[in-house]
């Protein structure tokens, strides 16, 4: 890898501008390689062309998973280890193990998923972001891009990216 | 984005705003100097808290035999407290995860706050549930923790057990939902930061974010996923702690309405206390041009709605009753109506039910002072519920002998004191160091709904035929 990556990085207004602008450089053969925004704009990893995120099938198995434990644990407590006569009711008392285990698969599901969704996207507390432009967190819509990936000449891919709206082209080295 | 100009919605940004001014506007709290009036509330809330401290301290020190409670009301005060905190907190996860799944762009400016209180509040509802435990150094026999005794387990079976769970979860979802909502705009903090403490502060909390486009995708299913959990833990929560009562056998706590009865008083106070805090807050953080008329009015609109079903779970009770023809039901009813304790019966009455049809008008509804004052009169009624509920069903026991009253002593009133003083300190704290209102997704439903927005869109008239969801 080259120690020091260079990068063009293209300053938009608008949200709904940069999402043009990501169909409009793609289809002239520029590859993206992220765009970062102020807020989520619906479409844009589509457009850039970001695989599906499985967040949804984490978060799924760990609400089974939560289930599963919560349950196993009332299950064991319960019946096997420390069975009570309650009225001479069965120990295996379904019912009354629903919100308990409610509350364990959401708890389960709520911390696997967002730990999930920290370690996939390498978040973590007092890590140094990677900023292109510090006005991507307030109102810029900043598109970056990967010149070692890229053919064509800045020139060439500064003249695409104002074409497409970009108000300001910078370089960025890292 | 998507973005359809409702004609018959109200603006929910004024001002004409740009996205940066929203950023600056929310910002500028955090970044400047502790005003006057913030240093004179943190104060005042800070001493409050003292004086419960100390409250609470002897509470713990000496036991709960400080309070007022007897043989026969064995229950008052805390858990009075208790519900009432817990019933508060509701309106946040409501409105950040109902509202989020029915898109309603208004949750927007006032879910951040909202949140915080959910959090706060249940703090609060934590206290009492530490402090009439008696020992609260035991607290984790209420625990499936492996021990000496057996090992013994706790009882899964039993109502007060889920409470245990329900409550737990409920503030470790909501504290992760609130964290994950604040991680983007501790970011923007951190890349306008000017000093090196908030530069280090901000930038170990906001985690590296950096709002790339990959990030923003799994975030919103995060969120979407998060708001599809809490809503029926929301639900869950009050249903148990209903369930604390309504699977008991006494009189007046043994009845099937306690459930829905219970989520819809606990959205009615949290909405009320939601309303009074961001009141409050609006002025002092001048928001007004993110909290609008337009927010204070579908508050109250819910207030009116909640209120009136809780009026009819009122009513409907008290025919069950008589209806059921148990007579131990119907002297219950007809005692707290009627007995020593029907001041409070129809405190309850008229603040929760009678009260709230006031916003029927709209000219009320509309009015920041009434809406304020009811706002309050609503939260003091709900805590007459909780207590009729409770200490109403208790004093009259069994046998005339075991008759009794409650009366509060001061240690009883000095840790309702404590609880405020928590709450306040705490939503002093946050508003001063956190974010307000939510400024990523104000600024993703600006358009649209905001004076600025959707006149002066520059993009060319093919762009904008895009316009739908």
């Amino acid at each position: 890898m080259d120690s020091t990556e260079r990068y063009l990085v293209g300053v938009y207004d608008d949200d709904e501008e940069v999402l043009h602008a990501v169909t409009e450089v793609k289809s002239n053969g520029v590859k993206i390689e992220e765009v970062y925004t102020p807020f989520p704009i619906h479409g844009l990893d589509v457009a850039i062309g970001h695989p599906r995120t499985r967040i949804p099938i984490a978060a799924f198995l760990f609400g089974c998973l939560g289930l599963v434990c919560i349950f196993s644990l009332i299950n064991y407590t319960m019946v096997f280890d420390w069975p009570m006569i309650i009225g001479g009711k069965d120990f295996f008392a379904l019912p009354d193990w629903i919100p308990v285990s409610f509350e364990g698969t959401v708890l389960f599901t709520a911390f696997g998923m967002v730990g999930t969704f920290l370690v996939s996207n390498s978040l973590w507390p007092g890590k140094q972001p990677r900023t292109f432009d510090l006005r991507s967190t307030d109102d810029k819509f900043i598109m970056a891009i990967n010149m070692s990936n890229n053919k064509k000449s800045e020139a060439e891919i500064e003249s695409i990216l104002r074409a497409s709206g970009a108000v300001e082209v910078n370089v960025k080295q890292f | 984005m998507s973005h359809v100009v409702s004609p018959i919605r109200e603006t929910l940004v004024s001002g004409g705003k740009s996205y940066h001014d929203v950023t600056n506007d929310v910002c500028k709290q955090v970044e400047g100097e502790p005003t006057k009036e913030w240093k004179i509330a943190f104060g005042v809330s800070c001493l409050v808290f003292a004086y419960g401290a100390y409250c609470l301290g002897y509470t713990w020190w000496q036991g709960i035999g400080v309070w007022g409670l007897n043989k026969t009301v064995g229950w008052a005060w805390d858990i009075t407290n208790f519900v009432w905190w817990v019933g508060i907190g509701h309106a946040g996860t409501l409105i950040s995860a109902v509202l989020l799944l029915f898109r309603q762009k208004w949750r927007t400016s006032i879910n951040r706050s909202a949140e915080a209180m959910t959090i706060f509040a249940v703090l609060c509802a934590a206290s009492f549930i530490l402090a009439h435990m008696g020992r609260p150094w035991l607290f984790h026999w209420a625990l499936p923790l492996p021990n000496t005794f057996g090992s013994l387990w706790v009882n899964f079976n039993s109502p007060l057990v889920w409470d245990v769970f329900a409550i737990s979860t409920y503030l470790s979802v909501s504290l992760v939902f609130w964290y994950m909502g604040l991680v983007p705009d501790l970011a923007t903090i951190r890349d306008r930061a000017q000093t090196k403490a908030s530069k280090f502060w901000y930038g170990a909390f906001s985690l590296g974010w950096t709002g790339s486009a990959k990030t923003w995708a799994r975030y919103e299913y995060v969120s979407l996923i998060l708001a599809g959990i809490s809503t029926p833990l929301v639900l869950s929560v009050h249903t148990i702690v209903s369930m604390d009562f309504a699977t008991s056998v006494i009189p007046g706590w043994h009845t099937t309405i306690f459930p829905p009865y219970f989520v819809a008083g606990a959205i009615f106070s949290g909405f009320a206390m939601v309303q009074s805090l961001l009141l409050i807050t609006r002025v002092v953080f001048k928001l007004e041009d993110y909290i609008t008329i337009e927010h204070i009015e579908m508050m109250n609109i819910i207030i009116t709605v909640t209120g009136s079903i809780v009026g009819i779970a009122y009513l409907t009770e008290f025919f069950i009753a008589w209806y059921s023809g148990v007579e131990y039901e119907s002297y219950c009813f007809i005692n707290r109506a009627t007995g020593p304790y029907w001041w409070a019966y129809w405190m309850m009455m008229t603040c929760n039910v009678i009260s709230p049809q006031l916003f029927w008008f709209k000219k009320i509804r509309q009015s920041i002072l009434v809406s304020f004052i009811l706002s309050v009169i609503v939260n003091v009624g709900m805590w007459f519920e909780r207590f009729v509920i409770i200490v109403s069903s208790l004093h009259r026991d069994y046998i005339p002998s075991s008759w009794a009253m409650f009366s509060p002593t001061m240690y009883d009133i000095g840790d309702y004191i404590f609880s405020f003083g928590l709450f306040f300190t705490l939503f002093f704290l946050f508003a001063k160091f956190l974010p307000v209102i939510n400024m990523f997704e104000v600024k993703s439903v600006m358009k649209g709904v905001s004076t600025n927005y959707p006149y002066k869109k520059k993009s060319s008239g093919e762009k904008s035929k895009e316009t739908v969801h």
